[in-house]
């Protein structure tokens, strides 16, 4: 079983993430299941979502403690929330930010994981460039799909497109391939270097 | 071809409406062919202003939709002297859930006719004053909000008579009750705004509203006849007389319904999409006081320590009356009423 | 068709498959999605005929539903919690009236203090009412249930509730088979009316019923909420004969064969206590699930059959009676008379507190041992108990409780690790 954990806060579309990424991995034919963690849902609030990814019928029902992913919708929470709790050390972890993990002061979380499973992603920005809207989540899907290989961007497409009607969705899918370039540069140039 | 006079067990006579009138004018009670929506045999108190409201008021509106009407009944003293186990007094189909809800019920009832496409079929929701004012206000207030095809009628004995004479949001001011006992230096009900529900009605703009006592039957018969004509919310509020709760006789009880209206204690007036549209002038006016010893729940403002305080209080309410309703013709001389000092 | 799906929308896309003539709604979390969508279906015409209407109060709701059904609409609503409560007097009119009402209860907490989050307290404050509770593990069987409900309170003239967890199921996004329109037609018949208010044929119903009468007519309630323990299991059978799908029925067993332990619970915890059960069983351990899916009735000889050859019965859940304990493992204790299984009651769950596995494999290995107590709080955090204890103890106006908890948790402490 793999399992995503979402965080964001209220307004930035972090339920719809983890209900997309389901939807994309479920296209693949896999068992998904995704939840919101319960919490006040207002406006700004941090807000937390699970996504589980498995080959057989998923069972549990226990919020996400131990995840193989993490998704930072907003860097701010950074200082707020202990974002990395529980997280595998082969876990990813996927920081909307255009800078870097050391510029966050996450250098010693940084330093232990393997390199290629640790990616920052100006998602705000693409989402603005492509969506017109600050809304940084379809685009981190794409980056996700680009950093884990759980589902493919093809799925993330669809999904995104079934989400979201007609223009909208198109522009979010656009984001999210968008998104997926970079990380996929990203993944090369580390690979790259890891043989070098 | 004059009709023939049929007896009318709650008031022990043959007249109920007007000999005098043609056969076209003449009230649904006085027709044999009045359906008895409400049956004889039911377990009312004897003299219950209630039990011939309900009957005047049903029957004219099972006219009015040629035998189409489902009843919506809260509990109170309707439901429990018209069903004791394993009787009924009703010959319409009739509903009674709970104390608090039959405004919502009737909204189900009109739904459900809605939705199978029955708009032949009207339907009544009923209820006492407490049932009405007080824990039935809510769900009252969304019917009407939301404008269901309902005609809610209350009938109105000023207090919980049922579960043995409480005071309610429209126990009139200083009236004993058992929960306002004729004890203290302000015996009886508190004097306060009360509970206006006609005026609450109006507020909500439903298409028609209207009060009426059970000593006028052409009134009260022509007021329902009027309600079904239109569709919607709509609201009547009946005054009806309760000899245990208000210690007034019980062959008084329509004397005692008329002195309500010709003090100007309670306006009888219609009212269309929250606009006043006709008032019942005041025939005979009447000095409150009049209406007042009829009635036991009163008796502590006169007698051994009276309280023409009280009662001049009460003689401003009725003026306050009919000041805003212009309840009285032109011609009726003013000073009669004017006049709030109280010879006791 | 099978649908990625939030657990909401696949339970309003269902009900609105049973053709509802009268819905009624008021909002209240975690139910609010479910009407929702049930209301933008009615009003863009894909629902129809159909009345959707916005009452001003759960107690509306409820009553809205009593008339429209006697007056012969299949009716439907959906409420939770606090709402559950609002309405509870017109809850048990509508089962004493034999209205074949179905209602979603998205399973939620009672304050004070006020909490959104899942229990089944709510669920617990209607079981003696006379509504058929039928409890759904997933998504999938809350929204089968709901066909199988209407069904069968048309069947019996007896109002249905099917629970699913609130938030947990409510908000969860699965995998749920979605049935076409003309298997719903096919398995349920249109709603006949035992009793209708109809102006050709006019009835009294209502009626005050004295000494004289109102033991029977109870009786009579109890004897149909009998007759549903024999309609559940043949509607489960004959909704599965259709879709080749089991949901529903009275219970449902997961590796008891040879259990000497036998856990047993309600509701979307299951999914969880079966991962667990499976753990413990790799370590060699005789363990199982029972699953409650009617609550009321309850199914005493199945749970019994299902029980009787264990050693130890470990009852699970959300909610309890203050001042006594366990109330499923009361009803359950009861239905083992006279066998030898030890009873073991646990609390856990309340307020949306997550049930985890970890725990559930710590609780299962103490049960092995022996070591467990017959009434426990699931991952209770005495220490935080006992320091309000103690304020109480120290101050007669030591203040609102559940604000001094707050309060004590926010407060870091020695040793704490963040």
């Amino acid at each position: 079983m793999f399992q995503v954990r979402f965080h964001g806060r209220g307004g930035q579309g972090v339920v719809t993430a983890a209900e997309i990424l389901s939807v994309a991995a479920f296209d693949e034919g896999r068992h998904a299941q995704a939840f919101p963690s319960f919490g006040s849902e207002r406006t700004g609030a941090p807000v937390v979502s699970y996504c589980r990814i498995d080959d057989r019928e998923i069972r549990t029902r226990e919020p996400v403690m131990a995840p193989d992913a993490v998704i930072v919708q907003d860097v701010t929470l950074i200082n707020q929330v202990d974002l990395f709790s529980g997280l595998s050390p082969v876990g990813f972890i996927l920081i909307n930010t255009s800078r870097s993990f050391e510029e966050l002061g996450l250098a010693d979380l940084y330093s232990r994981f393997a390199p290629a499973r640790l990616a920052t992603c100006p998602a705000t920005d693409i989402a603005l460039e492509h969506v017109g809207r600050p809304l940084p989540n379809a685009a981190l899907l794409g980056a996700f799909a680009a950093l884990s290989a759980q589902v493919s961007l093809k799925s993330v497409e669809k999904a995104i497109r079934d989400h979201f009607a007609g223009p909208v969705g198109e522009r979010n899918a656009r984001a999210a391939s968008a998104a997926f370039d970079v990380i996929t540069r990203f993944t090369q140039e580390v690979a790259r270097a890891g043989t070098n | 071809m004059t009709k023939r006079p049929i007896h009318f067990y709650q008031v022990g006579s043959f007249a109920v409406g007007n000999r005098l009138l043609s056969d076209g004018d003449r009230t649904v009670q006085s027709d044999a062919a009045r359906t008895n929506s409400i049956d004889s045999g039911h377990r009312a108190c004897q003299g219950c202003g209630e039990a011939l409201g309900a009957r005047y008021a049903l029957d004219a509106a099972m006219r009015a939709t040629r035998n189409r009407v489902v009843a919506v009944n809260a509990t109170g003293c309707l439901e429990v002297f018209s069903t004791p186990y394993p009787e009924t007094s009703w010959h319409i189909p009739w509903l009674h859930s709970l104390f608090g809800n039959a405004p919502a019920v009737a909204t189900g009832v009109a739904a459900a006719l809605r939705v199978k496409g029955r708009d032949d079929v009207r339907v009544i929701s009923q209820a006492g004053d407490g049932g009405t004012v007080d824990i039935g206000f809510g769900t009252l207030s969304g019917m009407f909000e939301r404008n269901d095809d309902v005609l809610f009628i209350c009938y109105d004995n000023e207090g919980y008579m049922n579960t043995g004479v409480q005071r309610s949001a429209a126990t009139p001011p200083a009236a004993r009750t058992a929960t306002t006992e004729v004890v203290g230096p302000q015996p009886g009900n508190t004097f306060g705004q009360g509970k206006d529900l006609p005026r609450i009605a109006m507020a909500h703009d439903v298409a028609y509203v209207a009060t009426a006592t059970v000593a006028d039957l052409h009134d009260l018969e022509a007021k329902v006849e009027r309600a079904m004509s239109f569709r919607g919310a709509r609201y009547l509020h009946i005054l009806v007389p309760c000899p245990l709760g208000w210690g007034s006789a019980s062959n008084e009880t329509i004397h005692v319904a008329r002195l309500a209206k010709e003090t100007g204690l309670f306006p009888v007036f219609e009212a269309e999409y929250g606009v006043v549209t006709s008032v019942s002038k005041i025939r005979r006016l009447t000095p409150v006081q009049e209406y007042l010893m009829l009635q036991r729940r009163f008796a502590h403002l006169f007698g051994k320590n009276p309280r023409p305080d009280i009662v001049t209080h009460l003689q401003e309410m009725a003026n306050r009356n009919i000041e805003r309703y212009g309840l009285l013709e032109d011609e009726v001389a003013r000073p009669r009423h004017a006049r709030t000092e109280v010879q006791v | 068709m099978l649908e990625q799906i939030e657990g909401s929308r696949a339970v309003a896309e269902t009900v609105a498959l049973c053709r509802p003539e009268v819905v009624c709604a008021y909002p209240i979390s975690p139910q609010t999605h479910i009407i929702e969508a049930v209301g933008a279906m009615v009003k863009e015409g894909r629902l129809s005929p159909c009345e959707f209407i916005n009452v001003e109060s759960e107690f509306a709701a409820m009553s809205v539903a009593i008339g429209a059904s006697a007056t012969g609409a299949r009716s439907y609503t959906a409420t939770a919690s606090q709402g559950l409560l609002f309405m509870i007097e017109a809850v048990y009119n509508a089962a004493g009236l034999g209205l074949p009402i179905v209602m979603t209860l998205a399973n939620r907490a009672i304050g004070a203090p006020i909490n959104i989050w899942n229990d089944h307290s709510d669920a617990m404050a209607v079981r003696d009412s006379g509504w058929v509770q039928l409890f759904a593990e997933t998504n999938q069987e809350a929204a089968d249930l709901h066909v199988q409900a209407f069904r069968l309170a048309e069947e019996l003239s007896v109002p249905v509730m099917v629970c699913m967890d609130g938030f947990i199921l409510t908000h969860a996004v699965e995998g749920v088979d979605l049935l076409e329109q003309s298997t719903v037609d096919s398995f349920l018949p249109p709603y006949d009316p035992r009793q209708v208010l109809d102006v050709q044929n006019p009835v009294s119903i209502g009626a005050m019923v004295g000494p004289e009468a109102f033991e029977e007519v109870r009786y009579l309630a109890h004897l149909r909420q009998l007759e549903a323990l024999e309609r559940i299991p043949s509607i489960a059978d004959a909704f599965e004969d259709l879709t080749g799908r089991r949901s529903g029925g009275l219970i449902h067993s997961y590796r008891t064969e040879d259990a000497t332990t036998i856990v047993v619970a309600m509701g979307s915890v299951l999914g969880t206590i079966k991962d667990a059960v499976d753990i413990r069983r790799e370590a060699g351990e005789a363990i199982g699930v029972v699953g409650i899916t009617s609550f009321r009735p309850f199914p005493s000889a199945a749970v019994r059959a299902a029980l009787e050859h264990a050693e130890q019965v470990v009852v699970l859940e959300k909610a309890f009676s203050i001042g006594h304990g366990g109330i499923l493992a009361t009803d359950v204790a009861m239905a083992l008379r006279g066998t030898d299984c030890e009873i073991h009651e646990v609390v856990a769950g309340l307020g949306g507190r997550p049930i985890t596995r970890q725990s559930l494999e710590g609780l299962f290995y103490r049960v092995g041992r022996g070591e467990l107590d017959s009434l426990l709080f699931l991952d209770l955090d005495a220490d935080v108990v006992n320091r309000e204890v103690e304020r109480m103890r120290a101050s007669r106006h030591s203040g609102p409780s559940a604000e001094n908890v707050l309060r004590d948790l926010g407060e870091p402490r020695v040793g704490q690790v963040s």
